[in-house]
């Protein structure tokens, strides 16, 4: 149906374009044709960009440009097309040719011309002949790069040609490259297309995939009762039998168990027989209850009790009852349909005539995918390295207040919060986000220092002896925090962005890329990692914390306080978390809720990893984050069930290390 | 403290003033995860309310707002709508966001036989008496959106991102029968959900980007809810996905939402809604030039306060019509009723309780604005979606059948209560 | 002989407990819809009878917590999934009644099959889906779902327990454990997989099936009734448990457990009796509660519920039944309040506080306050200032 629409929308318009032809002014063609300009549409803008071409050259190149670049406008009256510049309140409208100056207009009189992304790239296609041989070498590779999301039968010889002419030696091989992809859509020759299987043989970029799996497109299922079947056959369908692979081909199930479902089971093979007027239709169970609705009067004559036509089994009495009295066709039985569908043979075949092309396409996909695949696993690592890099930042300052001091802070996580939210405030401020950061980070540290010192001094300190008592004090401190954060900053999240040179990804391929901004997350981890063993291991303040932590009254006798030590390492646990907060925000965003998103990871990240270990936390990190990527893996469709498994997992993971990952030898004792 | 406990238990008790006002109740989180787009609502209510009130109130009453703040949280909505109803009494409430807190007051009010103006986009396959629908729903907003990918942009393979709660789960089953009828091969719609909230993105921006490996052309519907979005267009705009390569058409991100990210990277990509900020209409310039002098020059107008101003605009004219605040005598005046849309042409109220509203489509401009590329004429809502077997034969006609789950097939009434 | 009952003083306090509350309920009862004084409306009904509900489940709170020493927090867990099942139920029938009723103008009668597909359509249409998951299988079936009530949240809390107990993973690391199991039944319930219908939950249940001609305000009565007798009945059992030797010795877990252990008691059996125990009784109040509120949604179990539980219970006084009950009620109660917008903003020169945004800040600090100067909350200041006096 959508066909013959089409074919009449195509012969009204070349109705249009022939009266076109009468007119010699490119202004007078897009006069007529206005209405198609100004209200245009990928289905109805291919005759004008085919008509217009014959006109002056640097007019069409002109108008299109224009036209792309949502420059134009109609007037509302004259509905004549011009080119708009705007000169305050009023907008000068101008000839698009002779540049000279038609009148001025205010905005109710004009209308502008938005062509939507569609047309736009039909537009650039048509453009593609007059800008791939421009002088300018940035309007050559724009005119590639568009040419190539849309590739037309016509760009085969302008790119043959392009190719010949070019000079850029690197420009010129991306053409060749492109014009390896028309070759394999459009050309007649077969060995032409053999030979550019092998030229992409060792390329595993997506558009060198796409190209090669579009040459195994096959036709819709085709069924046949002839034994013998020929042309360049794709796969054979046997109905519960086989399922499609994806170049094409079909395979058996070997088992019920199997993932793949059949392509086509007995039921279905059976219609697409009755669609094909080889036998009646099947009577399904609607059809059943249907036609016993319409008969129900015959029914009732006959003596069927109408309450009981509550189950099939009945019903299919019934409807037996009228098949055999004629009201309805016969019922087709399981074996009727069966025996019909055994004597066909069910089939695909490729659109690519050439057997011997597309047998090479598959072997050749098959070399890539292994590639493609490898990829794909190194892609998975490097994201588990990502996504364990982001839980270890935000455990990582609890590693220091609950791992090495044994405070549960529930506020650990308005800690990241509050980091986050400097680096906002800042950004504020300082528009430069280069600069905005680097005050950010150690603004964010000061401030969460004292924040945590503040904690400590008013709060923690008087509850050392009973941590579950700390457990519920700083979660009544979280929700004030957070609340607070509420109306300070509303509940909307707020931007954090980052530094334009940490935009965009790390590409190798099209398969293994990662964003800067993960790659700076992963950094930053390392060196917090580093500085923290440093300080922890290296320094004086480190082997304070680590005598107070094991014997304060030892400690205290050997002339360190305890107290002072005490709140240094909370405020040093709690600033850790506020740098991490500012990274956090870059890579998401700053909400009041930042926080409860990740303390329940957190405290689990640094149990399992063994309390009072800094490599524990890093293990612990890399244990969930790796978890959640491959259970993610297997179930990509479902990002909540990978969270909840982890977690199950976590759970038994405790029952069986309930001092996790690296428990600290010796006598521990219980938090 | 048994001073307090009196106090606060007085402070409880329905105290019934006769005060001679129209009393026009707001159920909109003010506070919790919604609080930031329906406190937006509120405050185009108090606007609307405070413009009847100069233009001399209605039926010779004062219009009063009563302002209940639910909080995002589901229960509570039913509670407050109780509230409104009972205690308050008021004639007539505007509120709930989420599906799930319209499912949740639902009850409420067809228990009490209140009246909800509500004004977002939904997922339909609801029809209730007691509700008038002034956002869109599929067919107004999904589908169009769907047809302008399958035609315009000539989508082969489609991505279909969602939150996982009701809007897009029930969206999402529309489209896919939609694209399968459409000839879409079920194995070229990839689904997937998200919890609120989501943050890593990367690898469902990688699956999305490799889907386009067998050479058709990718595109994403996105019913992504609030927060989320930031995250997903972060990644979007890292992996340097282009609109022209792969275009991503969101269906919860408007002018609100856009304010709270860096549009520059997001440049090309579309939201389907019934208005855009950026609509070119006499009325739109003075509503949006009358919100900015009220409310501040940075503050944005989007769709769902468009359905606020047309709901209420309705009201109005049907309470003067039936010369009472009484919810059937409203109701029946409702039908038909037409007021204009912001973005030009007349919306009408049908039998169905859906509005008749065009479709736009627009661009994401690097302003936050959209650039409206397309516009239908009025498509009237519909309340079952023709696109799967068991709603199709089902229909909804208040005004003469008096039904909202009517079975075409069988010609009787499946229920009177909506289903919750 | 009930002179020689009131001559105990713990006979005494059960009493003056149980005539306070049945007192308490009659008033409100005689002042509600119901006898047309109007004075209390349906919507505060429901309020206190879910009120009373809270206080159930921090009574079992106080007991695991405050007796045992056990600080769970993942209680509210076992809450709403004693609320999910009966929800199934409500549900089920409502629907199935819904479809049967359509099915009378029909002209032939519905195939088993054809039922269930209507009712899983109209349950599961809107969260896009049309199959009813086979754990729905006996949802037509109240009693069934009222075993599950207690059968699912006392397995639960049983595997769990026994796993947690088994390894003697105590104190915080339990807690973490706790609150992980919480967040992971969370985010396991807001799948739509999960087949209950994921973030939406399961709504419209104050409409009981087969009442559908009773008006709220009757039911709301009644659901407050049972709401005041089930709170009654667990406060005795409760009472008596925890006056026992059973309570001593769980007590005493809570001070040494080492200690009970080396005296040769069975500490992890205790420990998993009183974790079970009060997992089932938190989940029948979540089965009383849920048909007063209405609807229920994993966001109603996300780990910040049970938190907050923790955070009642210790306000009131832990390791004390009144106090639970003073601190579940009073917060509960006061917070709906402050957050409804019904408390006047009081207006200072330079700003306007608004309750609703500084309510949870005051109620923060609030906490913090109560746990550094009176840790046995409310209800031990006061103690201590009466007995100051006497």
């Amino acid at each position: 149906m959508r066909h013959v629409l089409n074919f009449f929308i195509f012969i009204f318009f070349l109705l249009i374009s022939v009266s076109a032809y009468s007119n010699d002014t490119i202004q007078e063609f897009i006069e007529n044709n206005h209405k198609l300009i100004a209200k245009s549409s990928s289905k109805t803008v291919d005759p004008i960009l085919n008509d217009i071409k014959k006109y002056n050259q640097d007019d069409v190149k002109k108008f299109l440009i224009l036209w792309k670049s949502k420059e134009l406008s109609i007037i509302k009256d004259s509905s004549l097309i011009v080119y708009t510049e705007k000169n305050e309140d009023t907008i000068i409208a101008y000839d698009i040719f002779q540049n000279n100056e038609i009148g001025k207009f205010t905005k109710k009189q004009l209308k502008s011309i938005k062509p939507n992304s569609g047309v736009r790239s039909k537009i650039d296609s048509a453009l593609v002949e007059y800008q791939i041989l421009d002088e300018d070498i940035n309007v050559r590779r724009e005119s590639l790069q568009s040419l190539k999301r849309d590739i037309q039968k016509t760009h085969l010889k302008i790119l043959r040609k392009a190719y010949e002419n070019e000079v850029d030696i690197n420009f010129r091989e991306e053409i060749y490259k492109v014009l390896n992809f028309a070759i394999l859509k459009f050309s007649k020759s077969e060995q032409e297309k053999l030979d550019v299987l092998s030229y992409f043989s060792n390329d595993t970029s997506l558009e060198v995939r796409a190209s090669l799996n579009n040459l195994l497109n096959t036709s819709d299922i085709l069924l046949t009762n002839n034994k013998k079947i020929t042309g360049n056959i794709a796969r054979k369908i046997v109905p519960n039998k086989t399922y499609k692979k994806n170049d094409g081909t079909s395979n058996y199930i070997l088992s019920s168990y199997s993932s793949n479902k059949p392509e086509l089971t007995y039921n279905d093979a059976y219609d697409l027989l009755s669609i094909n007027k080889k036998v009646l239709p099947r009577i399904t169970k609607k059809i059943i209850k249907d036609s016993l609705v319409l008969n129900i009067e015959i029914l009732k004559n006959a003596g069927f009790n109408i309450n009981s036509l509550n189950n099939d089994l009945n019903r299919l009495d019934a409807y037996n009852y009228l098949a055999s009295i004629n009201v309805v066709p016969p019922f087709i039985t399981k074996e009727e349909i069966k025996s019909s569908v055994d004597k066909f043979t069910f089939y695909t075949e490729y659109n690519e005539i050439s057997s011997q092309v597309t047998n090479k396409t598959k072997e050749t996909l098959k070399n890539i995918n292994f590639r493609v695949n490898i990829y794909r696993y190194i892609d998975l690592f490097v994201d588990g390295i990502s996504l364990s890099s982001i839980y270890f930042l935000g455990a990582i300052g609890l590693a220091i207040t609950f791992g090495v001091m044994r405070v549960i802070n529930m506020a650990h996580g308005e800690f990241i919060m509050m980091g986050a939210y400097t680096g906002y405030v800042v950004q504020q401020y300082i528009p430069n986000h280069t600069i905005s950061i680097l005050i950010a980070l150690p603004l964010a540290f000061i401030i969460t220092f004292g924040a945590g010192i503040l904690l400590e001094r008013l709060v923690i300190r008087h509850l050392y002896k009973n941590p579950l008592d700390t457990l519920l004090a700083t979660f009544g401190i979280s929700i004030a925090l957070q609340q607070l954060a509420k109306n300070i900053f509303g509940t909307q999240a707020r931007p954090l962005t980052a530094p334009s040179w940490l935009d965009g990804a790390l590409s190798i391929n099209d398969d293994l890329s990662i964003s800067y901004i993960r790659i700076a997350i992963i950094l930053m981890g390392l060196l917090f990692l580093l500085l923290l063993l440093f300080i922890m291991n290296r320094t004086r303040l480190g082997l304070e914390i680590r005598a107070v932590t094991q014997n304060p009254i030892m400690a205290s006798n050997m002339g360190i306080n305890p107290d002072r030590i005490n709140m240094l390492t909370f405020g040093f646990g709690s600033a850790i978390a506020g740098i991490a907060g500012v990274a956090i925000g870059l890579f998401s965003k700053v909400t009041s809720e930042l926080g409860t998103e990740y303390i329940v990871q957190s405290f689990m990240t640094v149990v399992v990893g063994g309390v009072g270990n800094i490599f524990g936390t890093l293990a612990g990190a890399a244990l969930i984050g790796f978890l959640q990527k491959i259970i993610e893996w297997f179930n990509p469709s479902n990002t909540l069930a990978a969270q909840t498994y982890m977690i199950i997992f976590i759970i038994l993971f405790i029952q069986f290390r309930p001092r996790g990952i690296f428990a600290l030898k010796g006598r521990v004792k219980d938090v | 403290m048994k001073k307090f406990i009196i106090l606060l238990f007085l402070s409880f008790l329905s105290l019934k003033a006769y005060a001679d006002t129209i009393k026009v109740g707001v159920l909109h989180s003010l506070s919790g995860s919604l609080g930031i787009s329906e406190t937006t609502l509120k405050d185009t209510m108090l606007f609307m309310i405070d413009e009847q009130n100069k233009k001399g109130g209605l039926l010779g009453k004062q219009l009063e707002a009563v302002v209940v703040d639910p909080a995002s949280d589901w229960p509570l909505f039913a509670e407050k709508a109780r509230e409104l109803l009972t205690v308050q009494e008021v004639d007539v409430i505007f509120g709930c966001w989420t599906s799930v807190s319209r499912k949740s007051v639902l009850p409420v009010i067809e228990e009490l036989n209140g009246l909800l103006f509500y004004p977002v986009q939904y997922e339909g396959e609801e029809s209730s008496k007691n509700v008038f629908y002034t956002g869109a729903a599929p067919n107004q907003q999904a589908i169009p959106a769907t047809d302008y990918y399958l035609e315009e942009l000539g989508v082969e393979k489609f991505a279909l991102l969602g939150t996982d709660y009701v809007y897009p789960r029930t969206t999402n089953r529309i489209l896919n029968q939609y694209l399968i009828d459409k000839g879409i091969p079920e194995s070229d719609i990839f689904v997937n959900y998200t919890p609120f909230g989501h943050d890593d993105w990367s690898k469902i921006v990688a699956d999305v980007v490799a889907l386009s490996a067998d050479g058709k052309k990718v595109g994403v519907i996105s019913t992504i809810n609030g927060d989320a979005n930031i995250g997903f267009y972060k990644e979007l705009a890292a992996a340097n996905v282009s609109a022209d390569d792969i275009p991503v058409v969101a269906f919860s991100v408007g002018e609100e939402e856009l304010s709270g990210l860096d549009t520059s990277n997001l440049v090309g990509h579309l939201a389907a809604w019934n208005y855009f900020q950026s609509a070119d209409t006499d009325i739109n310039a003075e509503f949006v030039a009358k919100w900015k002098e009220k409310m501040g020059e940075d503050r944005v107008t989007n769709d769902p306060m468009e359905a606020h101003v047309i709901g209420f605009n309705m009201y109005v004219k049907a309470v003067e019509a039936a010369g009472t605040t009484d919810v059937d005598a409203v109701r029946e005046q409702m039908y038909g009723l037409k007021v204009p849309n912001l973005t030009g042409g007349m919306a009408e109220m049908l039998p169905n309780h859906h509005l008749s509203k065009p479709v736009l489509i627009g661009e994401i401009l690097e302003d936050g604005q959209f650039d409206i590329i397309s516009q239908t004429e009025e498509v009237p809502g519909d309340a079952w979606t023709d696109h799967l077997a068991e709603s199709a034969v089902l229909k909804s006609d208040w005004k003469d059948l008096g039904c909202g789950m009517y079975n075409t097939d069988t010609n009787s009434c499946v229920q009177i209560k909506s289903n919750y | 002989m009930f002179n020689s009952l009131l001559k105990d003083t713990n006979h005494r306090q059960v009493l003056f407990f149980c005539i306070t509350i049945i007192l308490f309920s009659f008033i409100i009862t005689l002042l509600s819809d119901l006898f047309s004084v109007n004075f209390i409306s349906t919507s505060f009904i429901k309020t206190l009878g879910k009120t009373l509900c809270l206080c159930v489940i921090a009574l079992a709170m106080d007991v695991v917590w405050g007796y045992c020493g056990i600080l769970s927090l993942g209680h509210f867990a076992f809450f709403g999934l004693g609320g999910y099942m009966i929800g199934m139920w409500l549900m089920y029938k409502r629907t199935e009644i819904i479809v049967l009723t359509a099915s009378i103008s029909e002209s032939l009668p519905l195939t088993p099959q054809e039922i269930s597909d209507a009712i899983g359509n109209q349950i599961f249409g809107v969260v896009g889906g049309s199959e009813i998951p086979l754990i729905w299988a006996n949802a037509d079936n109240l009693y069934f779902q009222l075993a599950m009530v207690v059968f699912i949240p006392g397995f639960l809390a049983f595997v769990f327990g026994w796993l947690a107990f088994r390894s003697r993973v105590t104190g915080v690391y339990l807690s973490i454990l706790t609150q992980a199991m919480t967040l992971a039944l969370s985010l396991y319930l807001f799948q739509n997989d999960s087949g209950l219908r994921g973030n939406n939950g399961l709504s419209g249940l104050q409409n009981i099936p087969g009442y559908d001609d009773t008006s709220q305000s009757v039911i709301s009565i009644y659901f407050f009734w049972a709401s005041a007798l089930f709170l009654i009945l667990v406060f005795i059992f409760f009472f008596y448990l925890v006056n026992s030797k059973f309570g001593s010795i769980i007590t005493a877990i809570r001070d040494d457990e080492t200690r009970i252990r080396f005296l040769g008691y069975h500490v992890e059996s205790y420990k998993l009796f009183v974790f079970v125990l009060t997992a089932v009784i938190s989940a029948l109040a979540g089965a009383l509660y849920y048909p007063q509120a209405g609807i229920i949604n994993p966001a109603e179990i996300a780990p910040i519920a049970s938190i907050y539980l923790a955070v009642w219970v210790a306000i009131g006084g832990r390791g004390n039944l009144y106090g639970a009950i003073i601190g579940a009620a009073s917060v509960s109660l006061i917070s709906s309040w402050f957050t409804s917008g019904q408390a006047p903003s009081i207006s200072l020169i330079f700003y306007k506080i608004e309750w609703v945004n500084w309510w949870t800040v005051i109620l923060g600090l609030g906490f913090v306050v109560v746990t550094l100067i009176s840790r046995d909350g409310i209800f031990g200041f006061l103690k201590r200032i009466f007995i100051r006096k006497v």
